[in-house]
């Protein structure tokens, strides 16, 4: 994938990761062959209905996949650090400092116990060689950064008392306080009212392009992608079934599933982010311990050929730039 | 946080006068005339009749609860029958013996409860949870008398190391001569208090670690350690400072229900002990239908635990933002 990237230097590199899950119901892989790269200042999307591994795929960025999850196979490497290889201390080394999260779930994402002022300078007196005080008044800039209006009294707030947009600037604050390489936003406006998303979204594209940071977002909001991305990967059941330039997959979607999710989103033109579209198609994905012998998609799609429900379809490139999962979609020369 | 202790405070003004009117009407529902158990079995009705007016046990209710009020306002709580003696002062003396052992059970409870339930809850599911909680399964399961007996036996009668009855002197003024050079006091007093506190401290441990254990499981499971971890801080941090403090919030309450707990649970204690304390107090004055004495003892008692509960709610809201917020 390199090739893609000659403009920028890759930050974050993802390759073959296979993750599984253990659980009381058996044992399967709820991420499998992932794969991208994002240089700095690039944003890739990551989008796809609820439960298909995209929450996974982000949480082992950063190592931070719970108990129950064990990366099978694969690689990540961030700012040239093999993460998933790294001893414990150096892994906390680039936790905040390489690679920093912003979670979907901005209330219960902060300690309940802790003014957000005190959470911000905790990851700055991790990471930099900075006093108390020092830290305390940079939470304040970051703040401001951030656009929490009123910064110096925020600071002293505990979350509780701040509303869910200036919750999640907060998060930002803490996860960019560091200015890390690589931010990764797990559907980072999915709990917020709609008008604040748009907020959100624009700061954090502010941030990104000001800090140069490599942004990976996720979320299931086909809007979002148009407005932020750079590169898409539409994931279904744990798997890449298209990746493409975001101009290439909006003008020529190409897998069946891409397409049902545009069609389930109608009004793209005038999304401009502030519209949200949850998807909707008929039918539901296939729980992981529950996969179909084939392509996964078999079971939802319209154009099933008989080579669908024996063999799963490789990702291969269909056109350039742009690869697809289908046996439908005929291959490029 | 001023404003919640002033306002926690002012509560506590109507609830210590509320446990004075209950102490009080405790002696109106009792059976048996204080004038009569005072004089005997021989006295004759006059007599009895006489020292009931005396006393003033034939004034309207009100007027002798007011005077119960106006008296225990100058630290006067009526004078103990068979001892002859001011209350106040007869419990004072054994008040102090009371809450060192039960504050070094205490100590027992909190030190070795949050060891075994972090431990535990960090190394969840292995031979070290294992362990610990079949400690604790241990400790819930033993009785403070049979623990008590057995400490004896081992450490008191066959290892000789500790001393198996009584009291040294009260802890303070132990510490207070170490302070000014004289160790030998502190050593004695400690080693009598070691034996009482773990006999009576070590059930309380138990259950304080299996819910530290629980609580803690469930709040390293929360997403805020996770943004912990995310922020690239070390484990002990995470641990301390943003798990422990939050699984605190559970524990607190049941500390002070464990410490109201140890307070009443010293009677068995201090008799194993022989550690003079107001459980045995309690026991004689009951025994001798020591009415007045009586009286002031469940008082005390009842003003230990709203202390403690009060302790209890200043912490929470000490610790948790949202109580003291709202
Ligand atoms: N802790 C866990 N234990 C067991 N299974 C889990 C756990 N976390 C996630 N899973 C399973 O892994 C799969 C992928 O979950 P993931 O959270 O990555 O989905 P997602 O794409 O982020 O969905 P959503 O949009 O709902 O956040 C799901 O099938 C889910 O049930
Ligand atoms: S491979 Fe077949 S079932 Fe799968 S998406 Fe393509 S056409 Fe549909
Ligand atoms: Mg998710």
């Amino acid at each position: 994938m390199a090739g893609e990237h000659q403009n920028g230097t890759l930050v974050l590199e993802v390759k073959d990761l296979d993750v599984r899950i253990e659980g009381g119901g058996g044992s399967f892989l709820v991420v499998r062959d992932m794969a991208f790269a994002v240089a700095r200042g690039e944003t890739l999307a990551i989008v796809g209905e609820s439960g298909c591994g995209k929450s996974m795929t982000a949480l082992t960025l950063l190592r931070l996949h719970p108990p129950a999850a064990t990366v099978e196979r694969g690689f990540v490497c961030v700012d040239g650090q093999d993460v998933l290889a790294l001893p414990r201390a150096a892994l906390e080394d680039i936790r905040g400092e390489g690679i920093g999260m912003i979670f979907q779930e901005p209330l219960t994402a902060l300690n309940p116990v802790m003014t957000i002022g005190d959470q911000i300078a905790e990851a700055l007196r991790r990471h930099r060689d900075i006093g108390r005080r020092a830290a305390a008044r940079r939470a304040i800039e970051l703040l401001d950064l951030v656009r929490m209006p009123d910064p110096d009294h925020r600071a002293r707030l505990y979350p509780h008392q701040l509303s869910g947009g200036m919750r999640q600037r907060a998060m930002i604050a803490i996860a960019l306080s560091c200015e890390p390489a690589v931010l990764v936003a797990d559907e980072p406006t999915t709990a917020l009212d709609v008008t604040i998303q748009a907020q959100i979204l624009g700061l954090i594209r502010d941030l990104q392009q000001r800090l140069g940071t490599a942004l990976v977002l996720i979320t299931h909001d086909l809007g979002v992608v148009a407005e932020m991305a750079d590169t898409v990967i539409v994931m279904y059941a744990g798997r890449r079934v298209e990746v493409a330039h975001v101009n290439d997959l909006f003008d020529r979607p190409l897998h069946p599933y891409t397409r049902a999710l545009m069609t389930a989103a109608p009004h793209l033109e005038a999304a401009d982010g502030a519209k949200s579209m949850l998807m909707e198609i008929k039918g539901a994905v296939p729980p992981p311990w529950d996969m179909p012998q084939g392509c996964p998609f078999a079971p939802r799609c319209g154009l099933t050929l008989d080579r669908c429900r024996v063999e799963e379809p490789p990702l291969v490139k269909k056109r350039d730039g742009h690869l697809a999962a289908c046996w439908e979609v005929p291959d490029a020369a | 946080m001023l404003t919640y202790t002033i306002r926690r405070l002012a509560l506590f003004v109507p609830m210590a006068a509320g446990m004075v009117i209950v102490t009080f009407s405790l002696l109106l529902l009792v059976p048996g005339d204080p004038a009569a158990v005072l004089l005997g079995q021989e006295a004759s009705p006059e007599d009895i009749a006489r020292l009931r007016m005396a006393l003033g046990l034939d004034d309207p209710w009100f007027a002798r609860l007011g005077r119960y009020f106006a008296a225990l306002l100058q630290g006067d709580m009526g004078r103990s029958i068979f001892q002859n003696q001011p209350v106040a002062g007869v419990i004072g003396e054994r008040l102090g013996a009371t809450v060192e052992l039960a504050l070094a059970a205490l100590m027992v409870a909190i030190v070795l409860g949050f060891v075994l339930g972090i431990a535990a809850a960090m190394w969840q599911a292995s031979w070290v949870d294992t362990a610990c909680m079949l400690l604790a399964q241990l400790g819930v399961s033993m009785p403070v008398y049979w623990l008590g007996i057995l400490l004896m036996l081992a450490f008191a009668v066959q290892l000789g190391w500790l001393p198996s009855i009584g009291r040294g002197e009260p802890l303070l003024a132990a510490a207070g001569m170490a302070l000014a050079g004289n160790p030998g006091p502190l050593l004695k007093s400690l080693s009598h208090l070691v034996l009482p506190a773990l006999a009576l401290g070590v059930n309380s441990a138990a259950i304080i670690s299996r819910l530290v254990r629980t609580s803690m499981i469930e709040v390293l499971g929360e997403d805020f350690v996770r943004t912990a971890y995310a922020k690239g801080l070390r484990r002990p941090r995470v641990i301390v400072r943003h798990a422990l403090r939050n699984a605190l919030l559970p524990v607190i309450s049941v500390i002070g229900l464990r410490f109201g707990a140890l307070l009443g649970g010293a009677v068995l204690t201090e008799s194993i002990f022989g550690w003079p304390g107001l459980g045995q107090l309690t026991i004689a004055a009951i025994s001798q239908r020591d009415i007045p004495l009586i009286q002031g003892i469940v008082l005390t008692y009842a003003m230990m635990f709203a202390v403690v509960n009060l302790l209890v709610d200043l912490s929470y809201a000490l610790i948790d933002p949202r109580v003291r917020l709202g």
